[in-house]
């Protein structure tokens, strides 16, 4: 059983105050946990702003290092990836998908463009041909086609498609490992569950592990596998997403839980009315 | 202030009107270059009425307009928006203020009878002056009180508010989202106006915090019996707060009705795959996505909007326009196979 991704004691530092202040504050604090590379699964990450889940996505990227503990992907330490190849070789591996597809695209560059660049880093496509097919394949596997998308700019694209497009951009190198902050946040109502089903869908027959980062307690309970949750930087609960979201024990996650408003009216308007200061 | 409140009171027995009424509202980004129109429908034909004391939700995708269809409300709209058609008329305790007709009546009456809430609250308080100074700036010449008495007004609506006063000293950076939030409901509310108008002001917001923020909103506006217009994307946030609830989709009202008839029973295809689609703790059912995007209002589809993405679509649907009738369950709704339609 080799493990794909291993976070042993992480914690992360930033120094807070001014120039010559010696004051630190954990942005997160002692996480353990481990991905099976064998079983792939998602693996949500819940967890308020503040709670440091995006901070553990960029060690997870490697754009971070842990202050303390021990970040292992593959059986390798992130802290000793030295070199261009030794890091491209990492970036293949893991890849991410951001919160914002309207943010992450350069609105000057065509789409297409970003999809040929990471073919022609990653899969070492010298040549036109190699780079459309390898892009094409992407993007057909997200429901699209190189048709739809050459020479389209961001602004011509729903915020649905353009997330599906950064997912393809993400599956170009084959990584096994999709970390996604908040991939769905900014997603369209009615296009959103087409994004969660996609990720699924990736897990089920692509075998990529993916990572996804979100406070919507919801959708994680709908597609994850596994969740941690986090307060302050900290792991106050994990296991089973079904079991811990139906049962949470700590008063955080209950709080947390709690405070999912249900799509249903009289339930939803009888919370509100639990939460008025003053009665009418 | 008793006696405007009383006058409020009494104007509120004796009728019992709408306290807002649009009739055929269109309002379209026009541009003209070198000869050539182009027009983006962005409120396209809208009808609607809110009652006296209720939340009235408006729900829709981005570019839905309904950001559009607020501002043409607020009269805040510049150009390239232009009102091509229609009406917007406010009834402020018997005075009638009709929006486009007569655009100066509505100057005297903003913040006093009609107020805001925004998304951004970052945007709305100034970030390099005390909170105190957006109250002043706000609210000051709306009040028609003094100094002092204007102070003690602003500090004791803070404390029914549940806020300390001691907010009014702070920096916006001092505050936490939800109590900037919280501040910016206070600040439109100061005033005790009939009519809100609430954009996605919870959007921005922690769950947690969410839930106190939306306790507010309802807790000031049963206190006050004022009327708000709740815009927002999320639908779970409209069952919780809103009492009639408008689904907006391509510049077109898809479907009004009551929150708890729309959830139940929904008519339109499109309502019914946005309350089917949520996503429930403890329901692990598979949830379909609709097919397709939003299409774009300088180039919409023919005939209903809806219908290159509608599972239940017909030939009729690309060549006719439906119009808002009454449906089976009490609301309104635009749709050719209005009813078909299952909550899956």
């Amino acid at each position: 059983m080799t493990d794909l991704l291993k976070l042993d004691h992480v914690t992360k530092r930033f120094p807070v105050g001014g120039l010559f202040s010696r004051r630190t504050m954990k942005a997160v604090d002692d996480v353990n946990f481990t991905l099976s590379a064998e079983k792939p699964e998602i693996f949500a990450i819940v967890g308020e702003s503040g709670s440091g889940k995006s901070t553990l996505a960029k060690m997870m990227l490697g754009n971070e290092l842990p202050s303390e503990g021990r970040l292992s992907f593959d059986g390798t330490d992130v802290t000793t990836i030295r070199g261009r190849a030794a890091r491209e070789a990492f970036m293949a591996k893991v890849q991410p998908v951001f919160q914002n597809p309207f943010e992450a695209f350069n609105p000057l560059t065509k789409l297409d463009e970003y999809l040929f660049a990471t073919a022609h880093r990653f899969l070492a496509a010298n040549n036109r041909d190699a780079r459309e097919a390898a892009a094409d394949a992407a993007l057909q596997r997200v429901g699209l086609s190189l048709a739809e998308v050459r020479g389209r700019y961001s602004h011509e694209l729903s915020g649905g498609q353009l997330q599906r497009i950064a997912v393809a951009r993400a599956l170009i190198p084959n990584p096994k490992l999709i970390v996604a902050d908040e991939p769905v946040s900014m997603v369209d109502a009615s296009l959103r569950m087409s994004i969660v089903n996609l990720f699924r869908e990736l897990r089920d027959e692509l075998k990529v592990s993916i990572i996804y980062i979100t406070h919507d307690l919801a959708t994680a309970y709908y597609i994850s596998d596994r969740v941690i949750i986090m307060q302050k930087g900290r792991v106050i609960e994990s296991g089973d997403a079904r079991t811990v979201l139906e049962h949470p024990t700590q008063p955080y996650s209950i709080a947390l839980k709690g405070a999912v408003l249900p799509p249903d009216p009289a339930e939803a308007s009888a919370i509100i009315r639990g939460r008025q200061v003053v009665e009418a | 202030m008793h006696d405007v409140l009383n006058a409020k009171a009494k104007a509120s027995a004796v009728a019992p009107k709408n306290v807002l009424t649009v009739e055929g509202l269109k309002a379209y980004y026009i541009n003209e270059h070198f000869g050539v129109r182009r027009e983006v429908r962005a409120v396209d034909d809208i009808s609607l009425t809110v009652n006296r004391n209720e939340v009235y939700g408006i729900a829709g995708e981005s570019s839905s307009g309904k950001s559009s269809l607020i501002k043409t409300l607020a009269g805040a709209i510049r150009p390239p928006m232009r009102v091509v058609d229609g009406s917007v008329k406010f009834d402020f305790g018997g005075r009638e203020i009709d929006v486009y007709a007569e655009p100066e009546q509505l100057k005297p009456a903003r913040w006093r009878h009609l107020s805001y809430i925004m998304q951004g609250s970052m945007n709305v308080l100034n970030p390099v002056r005390r909170v105190k100074h957006s109250f002043h700036d706000f609210a000051y010449r709306h009040m028609g009180l003094g100094g002092a008495a204007f102070w003690s007004k602003v500090r004791q609506h803070l404390e029914r508010l549940g806020l300390d006063p001691d907010v009014l000293e702070a920096f916006p950076h001092q505050l936490s989202g939800g109590m900037r939030q919280r501040i910016t409901i206070a600040l439109a509310t100061v005033c005790e106006p009939e009519f809100i108008i609430a954009d996605e002001p919870t959007t921005a917001l922690d769950v947690l915090v969410q839930q106190d923020v939306l306790g507010l909103i309802k807790d000031v506006q049963a206190r006050m019996q004022a009327s708000i217009i709740f815009v927002t994307h999320d639908m779970s946030v409209h069952a919780a707060i809103s009492d009639r609830l408008a689904i907006m989709y391509a510049g077109r009202l898809a479907e009004e009705g009551a929150t708890q008839a729309l959830f139940d029973n929904p008519q339109h295809p499109y309502t019914a795959h946005l309350i089917g689609s949520l996503p429930r703790i403890g329901d692990v059912r598979i949830r379909k996505s609709l097919p397709g995007k939003p299409p774009a209002l300088s180039d919409p589809p023919s005939g209903c909007r809806f219908h290159p993405r509608c599972p239940l679509a017909i030939e009729r649907c690309s060549k006719e326009v439906p119009q808002m009738l009454p449906s089976a369950t009490g609301g309104r709704v635009a749709c050719f196979r209005a009813g078909e339609a299952v909550a899956s």
